[in-house]
């Protein structure tokens, strides 16, 4: 043991590699947050002007890829919904519909003002904040938010998936 | 052929429906009764090549003190792709009885238009062949472009209330 324990290398705080051996040595809550966190895959889904910056965001000057970002265009692979633009009230069930399709663990991030708060639009046709009626992890302001503002939300969607505790079993 | 011409034709060919002729900067506005509005736009597009309709649209006049008759108004901008001409003809459409007949028969383009009207300002046309609400959910209430419409509207819609009642129940299991 001594002797394998001496060639561990440490990767990320915690988790400690086998050279040789294709094998990881970590406590397992922070190993499936670690991988959970370095794969955040969204559902391709806009709603509104948002959309055209979390395109931006996806693309190759800031390439959300090399975070292990990959959008899916089901729900059913997806664990994490991008909440790109404003939520007007006919859209509000089919957003929620969509979350419903996603297996867990998964992830909101509200992006902009509108999927926030209502934003500017505080009229009878929009939903005044996602969190009305979805539980909402991440608020990125903006109008919309610059897609280095993305990055950072996803970034602290990544802080807090990495503290989460035996979210990989109901059993734990 | 001018625009302000084709107007007055429009208005030899119509003398009693026509209310008056207005040229602005233009462009000419002719306002029309209801009454054979179907005919005269089949008029214009046959006779006069307005064989465009550029925009269908409604107006409400409620807070309004001048320029205007009834309520509310049906704008059509008529143009021509050969003649390069607009023409605006606007039918005022009383509040006790908000109905006009409908031109889907000349324009098929005109059935979306219509049906927006008749969602945002209640305005009905007859004859359309499929005459629902095509922005707010069907059961919604109210016309939200009317100027008597609250901005944050009078009731919350059925809909909403039904999800954000599902919502706190799925939160009881964390979902």
């Amino acid at each position: 043991m001594g002797e394998i324990t001496n060639n561990l290398v440490q990767i990320e705080e915690g988790i400690k590699f086998i050279p040789g051996a294709s094998a990881f040595v970590a406590p397992l809550n922070k190993l499936i947050n670690w991988g959970r966190a370095g794969s955040i895959w969204p559902a391709t889904f806009g709603l509104a002007c948002c959309a055209i910056e979390m395109m931006v965001a996806g693309a190759s000057t800031n390439d959300l890829d090399r975070f292990g970002i990959i959008f899916r265009a089901s729900p059913r692979q997806a664990d994490c919904l991008i909440l790109a633009g404003t939520i007007t009230k006919k859209m509000a069930p089919i957003v929620r519909r969509i979350y419903d399709q996603m297996p867990e663990p998964r992830y909101v991030i509200a992006m902009g003002s509108c999927a926030c708060t209502g934003g500017l639009f505080d009229t009878y046709a929009v939903v005044q904040g996602a969190d009305e009626f979805l539980p909402v992890d991440v608020y990125i302001p903006g109008c919309p938010p610059r897609p280095e503002a993305l990055l950072e939300g996803i970034m602290k969607l990544q802080e807090k998936i990495m503290q989460e505790q035996g979210r990989w079993s109901q059993f734990a | 052929m001018e625009p302000i011409r084709i107007a007055a034709r429009l208005q030899e060919k119509f003398p009693d429906s026509i209310l008056g002729i207005i040229e602005h900067r233009g462009q000419v506005t002719t306002s029309v009764a209801r009454t054979l509005i179907v005919e005269m736009i089949q008029f214009l597009k046959t006779e006069h090549q307005m064989n465009h309709l550029n925009c269908l649209c409604g107006v409400d006049n409620l807070h309004r003190t001048a320029h205007f008759v009834e309520r509310f108004e049906v704008i059509y901008q008529l143009y021509s792709m050969e003649n390069r001409t607009l023409l605006r003809l606007k039918a005022p459409v009383p509040e006790t009885d908000p109905a006009i007949d409908s031109i889907c028969g000349l324009w098929t383009g005109a059935n979306w238009l219509e049906r927006e009207t008749y969602d945002l300002f209640g305005i009905v046309f007859n004859n359309h062949p499929n005459l629902k609400r095509i922005l707010t959910p069907d059961d919604w209430q109210g016309h939200p472009l009317r100027k008597d419409y609250a901005l944050k509207g009078d009731q919350e819609w059925s809909g909403f209330e039904q999800l954000k009642e599902k919502a706190a129940q799925l939160k009881q299991f964390e979902f």
